[in-house]
């Protein structure tokens, strides 16, 4: 107990305090304070997962009922995942943001926002009672939006935040929808009472009462078609807070569905295919527009989607294995998208800082302007390089085991499945082949133009790698990646706690956990080893080889062309191309051409503009109609003083109007009745 | 392990086979079946000259890619012998170490800053994505009508029965020769012989290596079809006795090599636009062995 009201006091103080603090002192306290949080409440954590569930309650008050907290292991993962980007995150924004000394009063708010976001973000992970929920997840929402706006005195800042905070709120209503509807039925704001609602009723009731839930859910995640929001407020919040939003602030609308899952009682089957489906289209839809991204932290931001949507896939298959009572595929995909969780929070939380690095650098986050950055920041290469192989799940890193146990739920699946699921699992395998391959088209493509072959463009300002001491906190991050790829087992291990809670029955309980599940992956574990050691020996023997051998260096073969110039090197829009001319009909692409013309050609340009057919068909249609609606109206509003009394007095006559009209409506309704 | 020692014996003679088919169809005498191992010796011995442009990764990205393949071939079985790796879904472990390599060649080109490199890159990674499904759902068919996640208990489990069975090897067979090709840039989808670096894939990405590490891309390549020829055999040998396995895996990796030969001098590339229709049209028959996978098992109903 006294460790909660710690955890809760500290932060109050520290948020009290920061904006009288010098601009180091506030760095220093806010990074000290988020170091208590996560401290604390990684102990707790790791003890929920060793030793079982535990539980707090607070006395609450007369609105809210009894406050309970309970900590099970699927929290604790989440709380674990949320500390680690967090710690990282947090050392990496200290440095990210002394380029910004000047701008006292943002930086205090942000300072405040950052620790109010992590305090509010790992408490969603324990609250059990759904108003103290929801004021939880607006305070959430909220120090989001401040931390996004960072910059805010640029126009497209506020309106990608303001974006953000509107579609946050979106999803709140269809929380409280939901909160709402169980607390009138049942008249209690615990948790477990939506358990006893789902299970008393209908399953079409929990199922409806589960949808309301994942669509305010999805929304924070980013599914198709609750994405909208994401791809803008990335690119405009500062690096850390781009890194950190990918890393954990979606995953909390995963781990609410994944709450909801373990409280609703209901058709698990059905719910499983609706999340499945959803997921293998958001996976598809994310990379596909990945691929045709010039802004780096768009093209991120798309990948997000993408790894969400591999996430959903696997609690869609673990949800239909527990319909279906087939244990194995029910562990198999749960602890995928769990494992999953924790692999995209790593490697996307990478990218982010290694583009923020470049971001500060060059000053510019378009890819067509960059190139060659390897020899200037080979290490921010190298840490940019192992997240992208991560990412694209390719051994022996973290994506792979993560990316392996969901495929391997899927071949489990196929044994003894009828019909109508043997055509839903191989288009569900066919959608995760090709993100992967997706995937890897983004990453050769994203790499290879920023960091590979001739500058594109000649900065003023020379470039340079960042320092030491902020590239530490991304090799922690770079050998945790490593780490899950070469030991697996011990990963999945942890993983299966959190697991259990999902499936219903203990880790003990369940043989092939310890039995061929754990074998398979260390198996994996052992060949990624045997992988990493063989590419060194090979290299090892190379070096041996040509050591006396002759090399020279020279330019690059142009065809017997002998004066190359940067400009004549592969863009990344031209290595889409063959992509963007494939898929062209999904796509939707901006163009501007000024075409090549007469004998002696002057000026030529063409500039295209990816943008998402579903944001434009969901999101800019329907407010163009109601702008045009609302617009029809506009002479209402005319400005001048006398109309606005004029109003004024037209509503309290109306208001006074009330009670006399009421009377002659019941008058009327009685008429009818008569009749 | 038996696998491992048969893949790189055949890996020794295939290319060398499918030059001399070449030849002996147009006409010529052509060189001996050894002479690409001989021409990846006499690389080995030599010197390199490195781009100006390129950097660590134009130099480590070979051996990776070499490094990948031999991974890929320690997954493979032989018949009723495991590969040196073997586990459940091993195959996954083996398509996607192979896009390692991939990832590697790809960005290794991206590292010289040419012109032309990055246009084979851009290539190579859309049409190998694409035929990527036709190998998972091949597997799938075979977990599907075999119960059995492994490459080896796949194809030891795997046996032709009936008329249907047929039909559904000689699909998986072509699947797989296709997927082969694809992968190892050959014809219908890349001419390794062509001499305009616009139309070419595989070989446009290797334009600037020299000495050792093209020595090693092109022994990778060599290994990556006994690979596949390999994956063919186990196709038909899961029960077979070894004195009649072995004799059998010989037979067909060089008929598959006569085949690519023939297929290499009597056709013409496909034109770069119809590529990506051709691979995805491969997807599809790999969907029709699933769905007579189902059909066997009498799924239907």
């Amino acid at each position: 107990m006294s460790n909660i009201s710690a955890y809760l006091l500290m932060p109050l103080l520290a948020v009290v305090a920061i904006p009288f603090m010098k601009e180091k002192a506030k760095a220093i306290v806010t990074y000290l304070e988020l170091l208590l949080v996560a401290g604390l409440s990684s102990a707790i954590a790791i003890s929920a997962i060793v030793g079982g569930a535990e539980e707090y309650v607070f006395g609450g008050s007369a609105v809210t009922g009894p406050i309970r907290l309970q900590i099970d292991a699927l929290s604790a993962w989440f709380i674990l995942i949320i500390n680690i980007v967090f710690i990282t995150g947090g050392f990496y924004g200290i440095f990210y943001l002394k380029a910004y000394r000047e701008q006292q009063k943002q930086i205090s708010l942000h300072c405040i926002a950052f620790i109010v976001l992590h305090l509010s973000l790992v408490s969603l992970c324990v609250i059990q009672n759904s108003l103290v929920f929801l004021i939880t997840w607006e305070l959430m929402a909220l120090s989001a939006f401040i931390a996004v706006i960072f910059e805010g005195d640029k126009m497209s800042t506020l309106k990608a935040g303001i974006n953000y905070l509107i579609q946050s709120h979106v999803s709140i209503l269809f929380l409280m929808l939901g909160f709402i509807w169980v607390a009138v039925k049942t008249g209690s704001f615990d948790f477990a009472s939506i358990t006893e609602y789902s299970q008393s009723n209908p399953t079409s009731v929990g199922l409806f009462l589960f949808i309301c839930f994942f669509i305010g859910f999805a929304f924070k995640a980013g599914f198709i078609p609750f994405h909208t929001w994401l791809p803008h407020a990335h690119p405009a919040a500062p690096t850390h807070i781009s890194g950190i939003m990918s890393g954990v602030l979606i995953k909390i609308g995963i781990y609410g569905i994944m709450r909801m899952l373990v409280l609703i009682k209901t058709d698990y089957t059905s719910i499983g295919y609706f999340i499945l489906i959803i997921s293998a289209i958001s996976g598809l839809y994310g990379v596909m527009l990945a691929i045709i991204q010039h802004n780096v932290k768009k093209l991120l931001a798309y990948h997000s989607i993408e790894n969400i949507g591999i996430i959903g896939m696997g609690i869609g298959i673990g949800c239909i294995g527990l319909g279906n009572g087939n244990q194995l595929v029910a562990w198999l995909g749960f602890s995928g998208a769990l494992l999953h969780t924790l692999n995209h929070a790593l490697f996307k939380s990478l990218l982010f800082y290694t583009v923020g690095i470049v971001y500060q650098a060059t000053h510019t986050l378009n890819i067509e302007h960059l190139g060659g950055l390897i020899k200037k920041m080979p290490h921010t290469t190298l840490l940019f390089l192992i997240a992208a192989v991560a990412i694209c799940g390719i051994p022996p890193l973290n994506g792979f085991v993560s990316e392996f146990l969901i495929y391997s739920s899927l071949y489990q699946w196929v044994q003894n499945a009828t019909l109508v699921p043997l055509i839903v699992i191989i288009f569900s395998t066919l959608a995760l082949v090709l993100i992967g391959g997706l995937a890897l088209f983004c990453f050769t493509k994203a790499f290879g133009t920023i960091f590979l072959g001739e500058p594109r463009k000649k900065f003023v300002h020379g470039i340079h790698e960042a320092p030491a001491i902020q590239r530490i906190p991304l090799y922690f991050i770079a050998l945790l990646i490593v780490g899950i790829g070469i030991f697996p087992q011990g990963f999945f291990g942890v993983v299966s706690h959190a697991t259990s809670v999902l499936t219903g029955n203990r880790v003990g309980e369940f043989a092939p956990i310890q039995g061929s599940i754990a074998d398979t992956l260390q198996y994996i574990g052992l060949a990624s080893t045997g992988f990493i050691v063989l590419i060194v020996l090979m290299f090892l023997l190379r070096k041996l080889v040509t050591k006396n051998r002759v090399t020279t260096s020279s330019v690059t073969w142009g065809c017997g062309y002998v004066s190359p110039t940067p400009k004549l090197q592969y863009t990344a829009s031209s290595y889409v191309r063959s992509y963007s001319k494939l898929f062209g009909h999904l796509l939707l692409i901006g163009q501007k051409e000024k075409p090549v013309s007469g004998i002696f050609p002057e000026h030529a340009a063409l500039k295209t503009h990816p943008y998402d057919r579903l944001e434009k068909s969901l999101i800019d249609r329907p407010i163009r109609g109601i702008k045009s609606f609302l617009g029809k109206f506009v002479f209402l509003n005319n400005g001048k003083l006398q109309f606005s009394i004029l109003y004024g007095i037209i509503f309290i006559i109306s208001l006074i109007m009330i009670p006399l009209v009421y009377g002659l409506i019941l008058d009327f309704f009685e008429f009818i009745k008569q009749l | 392990m038996l696998s491992l020692f048969l893949i790189v014996i055949a890996a020794f003679f295939f290319t060398g086979i499918v030059v001399r088919t070449k030849s002996l169809a147009s006409g010529r005498k052509g060189p001996g079946i050894m002479q690409p191992i001989k021409d990846v010796i006499r690389l080995f011995k030599k010197g390199a000259v490195y781009s100006k442009t390129s950097s660590i990764i134009f130099q480590i990205a070979p051996t990776i890619y070499f490094s990948s393949v031999v991974m890929a071939m320690l997954v493979v079985p032989f018949g009723q012998s495991k590969g040196l790796i073997s586990f459940n879904c091993d195959f996954i472990f083996f398509a996607y170490v192979l896009a390692l390599g991939k990832f590697f060649s790809i960005i290794s080109a991206l590292d010289t800053g040419s012109s032309f490199e990055g246009m084979g890159a851009s290539r190579e990674a859309l049409y190998s994505m694409f035929a990527e499904p036709a190998l998972f759902i091949l597997m799938g068919s075979f977990a599907l009508l075999t119960g059995y996640t492994s490459f080896q208990e796949i194809f030891a489990a795997l046996h032709i029965g009936s008329y249907l069975s047929y039909a559904l090897a000689t699909l998986a067979t072509f699947v797989l020769v296709m997927i082969a090709m694809i992968e190892n840039s050959r014809m219908p989808i890349d001419d390794p012989k062509t001499h305009l670096e616009l139309t070419m894939i595989h070989e446009v990405m290797i334009l600037d290596n020299s000495g050792f590490d093209l020595g090693l891309l092109l022994s990778a390549g060599y290994l990556k079809f006994a690979i596949y020829g390999a994956l063919i055999v186990n196709l038909f040998v899961g029960m077979v006795d070894y004195q009649y396995a072995i004799p059998l895996f010989f037979i067909i990796q060089f008929l598959m090599a006569v085949v690519v030969g023939l297929i290499e001098s009597f056709m013409a590339r496909f034109r770069m636009n119809h590529n990506a229709q051709f691979i995805v049209a491969l997807t599809s028959v790999s969907l029709l062995i699933f769905f007579g996978a189902i059909l066997i098992l009498g799924k239907f109903n």
